[in-house]
């Protein structure tokens, strides 16, 4: 029940953090300055909620790790974030259908897991809710917008639903953790969140006139720690600093 | 894509109830909705507000430079209309 907690947390944070990493690395780059602040600050929200999950997640595994260590000083194998948050930028299309699908997902998923029996990830998921309402609010009318706007851009984003379509299967994949972890009330049965997801996917893609693709195959492998190729590049940048400078400090 | 300019928006954050919005900047958006969501993005990161206004920029009509001293000069010699000749009471404090 421990192991699965740890588990549990450690996927809710990783999933965070990747996608939160991945938006940072618009920094200076966004398309208009308004929007590189935008992006910027969900980055910003969605680290800040990992560092609430790894550091809980540390004090359940009980080894002395913090969340420092956690996000620093785990390899690829360790991580347990879903496939789609590591997915690249590409370009803008990309993504802002990266981010939708995922903040579709958190957002009834953090509805119900703050009401989780375990009150750590309640609370983590009650602070975290506001956020995530603006980022699906972000994203959904940033879909609208670029879906429905000119040939190009709609083009863009359709390119970039079917390159991402086969991540988000991932989603509602359910390991023994998840059985153990809803037996005691602490996780979310993501068989309930996935209709709640679908009807919002389908809402947003008819407004903004694009299409969900008809494949059924997908991918999986994140939250038992396989990975894409992207994930390792991430890390080498991500952790470079703390493990050539064990000691750095601001 | 192209190097045409989105349009600029005024922007006013009241940041207390019953305190006027005040101007704070400007930025560029498509349409108000963003402007809004740009503008608490750009201006109420670190809890500046409660309200925001836009309005765009080419709504503004300002008053010209030029016109200065037929606007603003006649004011200058007539001290009595401000309340300075009047004893006010201690009491009263700081008006």
């Amino acid at each position: 029940m421990k192991s699965a907690l740890f588990d549990y947390t450690l996927r809710l944070g990783d999933s965070s953090l990747i996608i939160g990493h991945r938006l940072s690395e618009w920094c200076g780059h966004g398309p208009v300055l308004e929007q590189d602040i935008a992006l910027i600050n969900i980055a910003l929200d969605l680290v800040g909620q990992a560092k609430s999950f790894l550091e809980y997640a540390g004090k359940v595994e009980a080894k002395g790790r913090d969340e420092d260590a956690l996000a620093y000083h785990r390899i690829d194998r360790d991580f347990r974030n879903i496939l789609l948050a590591e997915q690249p930028n590409e370009d803008f299309a990309f993504t802002i259908i990266r981010q939708f699908l995922f903040d579709a997902f958190q957002y009834p998923f953090y509805q119900r897991l703050a009401k989780s029996k375990d009150p750590q990830l309640a609370a983590i998921a009650q602070k975290s809710l506001k956020e995530v309402t603006y980022h699906l609010r972000f994203s959904s009318e940033w879909t609208i917008r670029l879906g429905d706007g000119t040939p190009e851009s709609h083009e863009k984003m359709q390119t970039a639903i079917n390159e991402l379509w086969a991540f988000t299967g991932e989603l509602f994949e359910m390991t023994e953790t998840d059985e153990i972890l809803i037996e005691h009330g602490i996780a979310i049965d993501l068989n309930e969140i996935k209709p709640i997801w679908e009807q919002k996917v389908k809402a947003i893609f008819k407004e903004a006139t694009l299409e969900i693709p008809t494949t059924n195959w997908m991918q999986s492998g994140g939250k038992k720690g396989i990975h894409t190729e992207y994930l390792g590049f991430i890390l080498a940048e991500m952790q470079y600093l703390p493990r050539a400078f064990p000691d750095a400090k601001w | 894509m192209s190097k045409k300019n989105w349009p600029l928006w005024e922007v006013f954050i009241r940041s207390k109830q019953g305190l006027n919005h005040k101007h704070v900047g400007s930025l560029h958006a498509t349409d108000e909705q963003m402007a809004i969501e740009n503008a608490r993005d750009v201006y109420t990161r670190r809890m500046e507000g409660v309200s925001i206004w836009v309005v765009e920029s080419k709504h503004i009509h300002a008053s010209s430079p030029t016109e200065q001293s037929e606007l603003f000069e006649p004011a200058n010699d007539k001290v009595y209309r401000h309340p300075t000749f009047y004893d006010i009471p201690d009491e009263i404090g700081h008006m």
